[in-house]
């Protein structure tokens, strides 16, 4: 398989106050196209940094950042916002869902920045929502779902501008054991029958495990790849 | 306009504080279109006194009568096509000061010649000339009190009490004029009383009025008409200050002081509140959902978008607030003047009182957004993301 995501010498360092903290050094790293990647590794290893700068959020301190074959650690920041919109789709851990909105209409965010009119739009989140089996909440806002029925909610909102890569963050993180297997099986579909590259941060062995590969992050280094 | 839903949602994420804010703003919009029209009253915008007349008033104070001996020198000064005069009477109806409407004793047959844009019916004309207790009123009088032709109308004058002592003077209502041509007569709400009758029942002042009405044949004449007549009795025992009649009854508003000032210092005062008071608002409202203005930057929506998104917000808000408030100020101004008891003229706010109106809301808006705008603007997805 071609590589979907390419880094190459890639470092991170923050700077708190006067001093210089650095997360990631030097890190190579290739992800396939269709590939479902668990990133894991204790408390500050750098996952969520190493995720950040997959997902255009963030710029390296150094090293390039390649993703289908865009540079985006040159994009400035209006064109990785564009570049977000159109190439990847977010999940996080407590879900971020927008709690003035419906579902549909959290759903629907992404596709406020395409050319698509209001039917279309419809549309596509009729499909996202069917995807994650809750087109019957549709109308319902944050409040009034369960945690896994956001978490799904967000999957959709992360799915419905098709993007080429799905990044998460602890996408089980604040969910138990049963909603948590529900959301990896969905991941994995996803990942199995509409072929997305999917990158997850997970602290959760069994989590990793629905992953066709582990990557293992200690104090910014790699240290382990290995097939799950 | 795809965006008008997300803004609308975001402006009610906390509809208690929205709500006490649209109050806010709704309450200074309200001040500003009732002062702007109390401004617009006082400088003597909305008054209708478009007919060629020159009030000739003795030079002292109005308080001073004229004598009546004046009338055929004046009616003699080339541009002047009547002369009448006028005695204010301030009379009370049913002893409430809430019932005050303006009553002036006059010479049925000048105000006839000298006001041809009120018409009154040739046989009430006739009643009131012969009728020495005989009232004419306008119809805005008639239909505030429900008065109709043949209605004695008791009133307590203020200023001139009967020969007997008494204040309590009963007029009979023998007329009812109106325009000639459709708001032409500006005294609708004024009552008009026979001079004969009031001279000669009064206890003291006989003899004279308070002001002489100058009906000129030119309006581009009235000062030089004006220099002439007070010219004319320059240096005399009746000296006279002759001026237009709108700048007459602008000078009873003027003697309160320089009002515009004093409303627009409270407008300002109250602006400058509500200024605060929303635009921190605002601030805590941004503040609140910078995970939420992080996640719309995550998936997309660039600075420029939440930046826009912050200012349409308070875009909404201070027009919606607005708008409520200058509708709420034309209700009010309407029911005003149509309330039964209140002598408040009829008042619109024009099309520069809107104007001023809008511009005060985009102002307003921009004062108030623009600190969570760039708040939202300069928002580091990362840093929020991680609650720093």
């Amino acid at each position: 398989m071609t590589a979907l995501v390419s880094l190459k010498g890639v470092s991170k360092t923050y700077t708190r106050g006067k001093q210089a903290v650095p997360v990631l050094e030097k890190l190579d790293l290739d992800i396939a196209k269709g590939d479902f990647l668990a990133l894991m590794g204790p408390s500050g290893s750098g996952k969520t940094t190493l995720l950040n700068l997959i997902g255009g959020l963030d710029r390296p301190t150094a090293g390039s950042v390649t993703v289908d074959n865009a540079r985006i650690d040159q994009m400035s920041g209006g064109q990785l916002a564009q570049w977000r919109s159109r190439h990847v789709g977010f999940v996080f851990q407590f879900y971020n869902l927008l709690p003035v909105l419906t579902a549909e209409k959290n759903v629907e965010l992404p596709l406020l920045l395409t050319s698509l009119n209001k039917a279309q739009r419809q549309k596509h989140v009729e499909t996202a929502l069917e995807i994650v089996g809750l087109r019957d909440r549709a109308k319902h806002k944050p409040s009034e779902l369960s945690g896994g029925q956001a978490q799904r909610v967000a999957i959709a909102r992360a799915l419905v501008a098709d993007p080429t890569l799905l990044v998460c963050d602890e996408p089980t993180g604040d969910l138990d054991r049963k909603t948590a297997d529900e959301i990896l099986n969905l991941l994995q579909v996803l990942n199995k029958q509409h072929g997305k590259t999917i990158i997850m941060v997970t602290h959760d062995q069994k989590a990793a495990d629905f992953a066709t590969h582990e990557l293992h992050l200690d104090k910014g280094v790699l240290v382990e790849q290995s097939a799950a | 306009m795809k965006f008008f839903g997300l803004v609308w949602a975001m402006l009610w994420r906390s509809r208690a504080r929205t709500w006490l804010t649209l109050a806010s703003l709704v309450t200074a919009f309200l001040l500003l279109g009732l002062i702007q029209a109390a401004n617009s009253l006082f400088s003597g915008e909305q008054i209708n006194l478009s007919a060629p007349i020159l009030i000739t008033q003795a030079r002292v104070s109005f308080t001073s009568p004229l004598p009546m001996r004046l009338l055929p020198q004046v009616e003699a000064v080339p541009g002047v096509a009547s002369v009448s005069h006028s005695q204010f009477f301030g009379g009370i109806y049913q002893d409430d000061p809430r019932n005050f409407f303006p009553q002036f004793a006059v010479n049925p047959e000048r105000w006839v010649r000298t006001f041809p844009e009120c018409v009154l019916p040739p046989d009430q004309e006739q009643a009131w000339r012969t009728t020495r207790t005989g009232a004419i009123i306008g119809p805005q009088l008639a239909q505030r009190f429900g008065w109709k032709v043949g209605d004695k109308v008791p009133l307590k004058s203020q200023i001139w009490p009967l020969k007997d002592g008494s204040r309590a003077w009963t007029f009979d209502i023998v007329g009812i004029f109106g325009s000639k041509v459709a708001d032409s007569c500006a005294r609708v709400g004024n009552m008009y009383l026979n001079y004969a009758y009031f001279d000669e029942a009064r206890q003291f002042g006989n003899g004279g009025a308070g002001i002489i009405v100058v009906r000129i044949a030119n309006p581009d004449d009235a000062e030089a008409v004006g220099r002439t007549i007070d010219a004319m009795f320059e240096n005399s025992a009746d000296e006279t200050k002759t001026q237009t009649e709108k700048d007459f009854s602008l000078n009873f508003v003027r003697q309160l002081g320089n009002l515009k000032l004093i409303l627009y210092s409270i407008l300002g005062a109250v602006f400058f509140a509500i200024l605060m008071l929303t635009g921190n608002t605002m601030l805590q409202a941004v503040q609140d959902r910078i995970p939420e203005l992080a996640v719309l930057k995550t998936i997309g929506f660039t600075d420029a978008h939440v930046l826009g998104l912050v200012l349409s917000e308070a875009l909404f808000l201070c027009v919606l607030g607005g708008l409520t408030g200058m509708l709420l100020s034309v209700a009010t101004m309407s029911a005003l003047a149509n309330a039964p008891g209140i002598a408040f003229p009829p008042i619109n706010a024009n099309l520069q009182v809107w104007l001023f109106a809008l511009g005060a809301m985009l102002l307003l808006s921009l004062a108030v957004g623009v600190w969570p705008a760039l708040r939202a603007w300069r928002l580091s997805i990362v840093d929020a993301l991680a609650g720093r």
